[in-house]
C-alpha cells in the first residue's frame, strides 16, 4: 500500500464512522431541537420551571459527584503512586472493575444495599434520594480518579518534593506548594471526565433516583419513549448537547496542558506508616466491594437458604421477558464481540492519525473523539433513531445498528489507551530500525505494532465491557423482541415487581459484572501499559 | 560540627549505606567520592532526613537530628538535577525556603537578589525556569540550597549532568561561593579529579562502606585498599609474592628503546612491549605489557613509542604503594 492510500484509508474509515453514525445523527437532533419550526418547542424548554429545575439538579448532582469523587479518590491516588509498579497494576486493575459494570447492575446493587441495611424503608429512609446516586457515581468513577491521577503522581519526580522538605517545607507544606500545583493538569483532567460522566449519567439517575429525581439524560429518555414527545426530547437534547460539548472543550484543553514525564531513576521504597494505605483500602473494600458482594449474596439467596435457583431460573422463559435472560447475555456477548472488533480497528486507525498526523488533523480527531465520551449515549440513540430511518440508511431495524452505537461509545476508550502508548514511543527507536533497514512500513510492525498492542487490547476490552453493560443507547433502538440485551432484560426485571424476578435479577448482575470484570482484568493484567488515561 | 556515627540505611535487604561514620568540621568542604551505586547519594538523603536511619546517629552541633524531620533540620541538599520547581519562576525558587521560615517579603527579596548576585545570575529572578540553561539551572538550584543559611550543604553530583568546560568553571566558582557564605558542604562526585579539586578532605566510598578520609594528597598517596586505589584512579596494580603493590600512573619515567643503544641505558629496570598509545592532548597513555605479562598504563609527557616497540621502564621506588 502507498503512502498515501494508507492515509486515506487511516483518516477515512474513522471519519466516515464517525460522520455517518454520530455527526449526523446528532446533528439531525440538534436540528430537530434548534431549527425554526422547533423554536417554540425549545422556548417552551428553557422557561419551563420544572426543566429549568431538572437543568439545575444535573449541573449540582454532577458537581457533587465529582467532588465526592476527587474527596475519596485523591487519598487512594496517593497511595497507589507510591506502591510498586506491580503492584501499582493490579490496584488500577481491581478498581477499574467497577468502571466498567454496567450501570442498570450497579443502580440494582446500591438498591440492594439499601434494602439490607434498611435504609430503604425505615426512620432514615434514603431510597430515590439524591445520596444514593452520589454514592453510585463515586463508585463508578472512582477508577477515573485513581487511574489518571495516581499513574501521573507515580511519574512525578519526587526529589522536587524532598527539595522543598529539605528547605523547611512540613510535609503538608511541601504537598500544597509543590505536588499540588504539579498534579493540577491531572486532577483538572480527572474531574473534567467525573463532571461529563455524572452529568449524563443514565441508568443510575432511572433506576435509584425514582420518578421525582431527573437529570436532563432522563427526561430525554422520558420525552422520547415513555410520552413519545419527540420535539420536546430533541429540544433537551439540544440543550445537553450544547453544555456538553462546552465541557469536552474545555476538558481537552485542560488534558492538553499534562506534561509528559517519565519516571525517576530511583524511588525509595519507604517504610511510612500504615495508616493511611490501609484506611484507603478499608474505604474502597466498603464503597467498592460492598455493593458486589451485597449483589452476589443477593443473587445465591433461596427462601431462607442459599443455592443456585436464580441462575438456572435464568434459562426458563418467563412472561416479563420476550426471551430467556440467558438468551439474552448470549445476544449481549455477540453484540459486545462485534461493537469491540468495529471499535478497535477505527480506534486503531484514529490513533494513527492522531500520533502521526499533521497537527491540525490530529488536533481535530482528538477533540472529535472526546466528544461521544461526554455525549450522552440517550442522544445517540435517540439520534440514530431519528436519523437513519428512512432510504438509503433506513438502518435503525438492522441488526448491526446495535454493535455500531456501541462501537462508537468504545472508540474513545480505544484511543485513549492506545494514543498514551503510541506516544511513549521513542522516535529514536523507530529511527534506529530505520537505519537498520527497515522500511516504513516494517518499522510500523516492528516497533509500533508489537508496543500498541496492549495498549490496544486494553481498549478494545473496555470496548467490549462498556458495549456489554451500554444500555442508554440500546435502550432507544427497536429490535426483534428476541434479540433483547441483557442490560435491557435487566432493567425490566428491576422494574418489574416482584421477590422471585428480583433475585433473577440479582443473578443476570452477576453474571453480567463477572463478564465485563473478566474481560477488564484479563486485558489489564495481561498489559504493561501505565499509561492510559482511565 | 556534623557527626555521623555508625550509620546505616536500608532499602529492603540491601545496605545502601554501611556503618559509616564521618566529621565534618565548620566551613570545611568534604568530597565523597565512590562508583555510581556506592550509597553516597543515599547517605546525603539520610543526613538531610529523607531517608529512615535504619541504625547509628546523626549529631549537629552536638544535638542528635537523626529523628528530626527534614524540614525542621538546618541542613540543604541539592538534588542531582536540581528538581528546580518548575511551576515557580526563578526568585520564586529562591525564595521558597525563605517562605518557608516565614521571611518578611522585603528581606526575602534583598536575599534573593543578594544570592543571585552570588551566583551570576543577577537580574534573573522572573525567568521561568523552563527557559535556563543546564549551567544556569545548577546556579538557581545553588542559590536555592543557600539562601536560608543552612549549616551544612549536601551537594548530590550537583556538577553531573554538565559539559566538560562549564564544569570546570563551576568547580572554580562553587569553593568561592561556599566560603563567601561560609557554609560547610559534602559534595558527592564519581568524578576523582573534581573531589580533589573542591575537597579539603576526600571520602572514598564503595559498596556503602566509607572505606578511607583525609587529605586529598595523603589518600591518593596511601590508599589503604586496592578498592580505593581503584577509586583514586590508580590503574597499575602488580602483585607480588601474592601482596598486591600499585604503581601510580603518573609516577613511571620512561626510557625509549629505539635502538641497541638504549638497552643498555642505566636505570631501566626491565623491558616491556607497547601495545597501545592513545592521544591525551598534552600527553599519552600509553599501554605496556612486561615479559610477565602483566599490563599496566602510564601517562607520558615525552615524544610517545609506536606500538609493537621494547621500551626500558624506570620506576621510582620511592613511588611505589605496597598494601
Amino acid at each position: 500500500m502507498t503512502r498515501r492510500s494508507a492515509t486515506v484509508v487511516l483518516v477515512g474509515v474513522p471519519l466516515v464512522f464517525f460522520a455517518l453514525f454520530f455527526a449526523f445523527p446528532v446533528l439531525r437532533v440538534l436540528w430537530r431541537g434548534l431549527g425554526q419550526d422547533q423554536a417554540e418547542a425549545l422556548r417552551d424548554v428553557v422557561s419551563s420551571s420544572r426543566l429549568r429545575s431538572v437543568g439545575w439538579f444535573t449541573f449540582w448532582q454532577a458537581l457533587a459527584s465529582t467532588v465526592l469523587t476527587l474527596g475519596v479518590g485523591l487519598p487512594a491516588a496517593a497511595v497507589v503512586s507510591r506502591l510498586s509498579s506491580r503492584r501499582q497494576r493490579l490496584v488500577r486493575a481491581v478498581v477499574t472493575v467497577p468502571f466498567v459494570l454496567p450501570t442498570v447492575v450497579v443502580a440494582g446493587a446500591f438498591r440492594e444495599v439499601l434494602t439490607v441495611t434498611g435504609l430503604d424503608d425505615g426512620p432514615v429512609t434514603l431510597r430515590h434520594s439524591v445520596w444514593v446516586v452520589l454514592a453510585a457515581h463515586v463508585f463508578f468513577n472512582y477508577a477515573v480518579v485513581v487511574r489518571t491521577v495516581g499513574s501521573f503522581w507515580a511519574g512525578l519526580d519526587d526529589r522536587v518534593e524532598d527539595a522543598a522538605r529539605v528547605l523547611g517545607a512540613r510535609r503538608w507544606q511541601a504537598f500544597r506548594e509543590v505536588t499540588l500545583p504539579r498534579l493540577r493538569p491531572a486532577i483538572a483532567a480527572a474531574s473534567a471526565i467525573v463532571f461529563l460522566f455524572s452529568f449524563t449519567s443514565f441508568g443510575v439517575v432511572l433506576v435509584l433516583g425514582g420518578p421525582r429525581r431527573s437529570t436532563l439524560e432522563t427526561e430525554i429518555y422520558r420525552y422520547a419513549v415513555t410520552r413519545a414527545d419527540l420535539p420536546t426530547a430533541a429540544a433537551l437534547a439540544s440543550v445537553q448537547l450544547l453544555a456538553v460539548l462546552a465541557m469536552v472543550i474545555v476538558a481537552n484543553r485542560l488534558e492538553r496542558r499534562r506534561p509528559v514525564h517519565s519516571r525517576p531513576a530511583q524511588r525509595a521504597a519507604r517504610s511510612g506508616s500504615l495508616l493511611w494505605p490501609v484506611g484507603n483500602a478499608i474505604v474502597a473494600l466498603v464503597l467498592l466491594g460492598g455493593p458486589i458482594s451485597v449483589l452476589v449474596e443477593r443473587s445465591l439467596a433461596e427462601g431462607r437458604g442459599y443455592g443456585f435457583g436464580n441462575y438456572v431460573a435464568l434459562a426458563e422463559r418467563i412472561s416479563q421477558l420476550p426471551a430467556p435472560a440467558l438468551t439474552a447475555v448470549g445476544n449481549s456477548l455477540t453484540v459486545a464481540v462485534v461493537a469491540a472488533a468495529v471499535a478497535g480497528l477505527v480506534g486503531l486507525c484514529a490513533s494513527l492519525v492522531v500520533v502521526h498526523g499533521r497537527r491540525g488533523v490530529s488536533h481535530l480527531f482528538d477533540l472529535g473523539l472526546t466528544l461521544p465520551l461526554g455525549t450522552s449515549a440517550v442522544t445517540v440513540g435517540f439520534g440514530i433513531l431519528i436519523a437513519l430511518d428512512r432510504p438509503p440508511v433506513d438502518w435503525r431495524t438492522t441488526w448491526w445498528i446495535v454493535p455500531v452505537a456501541h462501537a462508537l461509545i468504545g472508540v474513545p476508550f480505544v484511543v485513549r489507551s492506545l494514543v498514551p502508548v503510541l506516544r511513549s514511543i521513542n522516535p529514536a527507536m523507530r529511527e534506529a530500525a530505520a537505519v537498520l533497514g527497515a522500511p516504513p512500513s516494517r518499522v510500523w510492525r516492528e516497533i509500533d505494532l508489537p508496543i500498541g498492542a496492549r495498549g490496544l487490547m486494553v481498549g478494545v476490552g473496555f470496548a467490549f465491557a462498556v458495549s456489554l453493560g451500554e444500555f442508554g443507547a440500546t435502550a432507544f433502538l427497536p429490535r426483534q423482541p428476541d434479540q433483547i440485551t441483557a442490560p435491557v432484560a435487566l432493567f425490566r426485571l428491576l422494574t418489574s415487581p416482584g421477590d422471585l424476578l428480583r433475585g433473577q435479577a440479582m443473578a443476570l448482575s452477576v453474571v453480567l459484572m463477572g463478564l465485563a470484570a473478566f474481560a477488564v482484568l484479563l486485558l489489564e493484567l495481561g498489559s504493561s501499559n501505565r499509561r492510559g488515561t482511565f | 560540627m556534623l557527626v555521623l556515627s555508625e550509620v546505616v540505611v536500608r532499602y529492603g535487604s540491601t545496605r545502601a549505606v554501611d556503618r559509616v561514620d564521618l566529621t565534618l568540621e565548620a566551613g570545611e568542604c568534604l568530597a565523597l567520592v565512590g562508583p555510581s551505586g556506592c550509597g553516597k547519594s543515599s547517605l546525603l538523603r539520610a543526613v538531610a532526613g529523607l531517608e529512615p536511619l535504619a541504625g547509628g546517629t546523626v549529631m549537629l552541633d552536638g544535638r542528635r537530628i537523626d529523628s528530626v524531620a527534614p524540614d525542621q533540620r538546618p541542613i540543604g541538599l541539592m538534588f542531582q538535577d536540581h528538581a528546580l520547581f518548575e511551576h515557580r519562576d526563578v526568585a520564586g525558587n529562591v525564595a521558597f525556603g525563605l517562605r518557608m521560615q516565614r521571611w518578611e517579603a522585603a528581606r526575602q527579596r534583598q536575599r534573593v537578589a543578594e544570592l543571585l548576585e552570588l551566583v551570576g545570575l543577577a537580574g534573573y529572578g522572573s525567568r521561568a525556569i523552563a527557559t535556563l540553561s543546564g549551567g544556569e539551572a545548577q546556579r538557581v538550584a545553588l542559590a536555592r540550597t543557600l539562601a536560608p543559611g543552612p549549616r551544612v550543604v549536601l551537594l548530590d553530583e550537583p556538577l553531573g549532568s554538565l559539559d566538560r568546560s562549564l564544569r570546570e568553571r563551576l568547580i572554580d566558582e562553587l569553593p568561592e561561593v561556599l566560603a563567601a557564605t561560609r557554609t560547610a558542604a559534602i559534595h558527592v562526585t564519581h568524578d576523582q579529579d573534581e573531589a580533589f579539586a573542591l575537597g579539603d578532605r576526600i571520602g572514598v566510598m564503595v559498596d556503602g562502606r566509607l572505606l578511607q578520609v583525609g587529605p586529598p594528597a595523603e589518600v591518593w598517596a596511601r590508599p589503604v585498599s586496592l578498592e580505593v586505589a581503584d577509586v583514586l584512579g590508580h590503574r597499575n596494580v602488580v602483585k607480588v609474592d601474592g601482596r598486591p603493590e600499585v604503581w601510580r600512573s603518573d609516577a613511571a619515567t620512561f626510557t625509549v628503546a629505539t635502538d641497541d643503544a638504549a638497552v643498555g641505558q642505566a636505570g631501566a629496570d626491565r623491558w616491556v612491549t607497547v601495545e597501545r598509545v592513545v592521544f591525551r592532548g598534552v600527553a599519552a597513555e600509553v599501554w605496556v605489557r612486561t615479559d610477565e605479562g602483566q599490563q599496566l598504563r602510564f601517562l607520558l609527557r615525552q615524544e610517545p613509542p609506536t606500538v609493537g616497540d621494547r621500551v626500558g621502564l624506570v620506576i621510582d621506588p620511592e613511588r611505589i604503594i605496597r598494601l
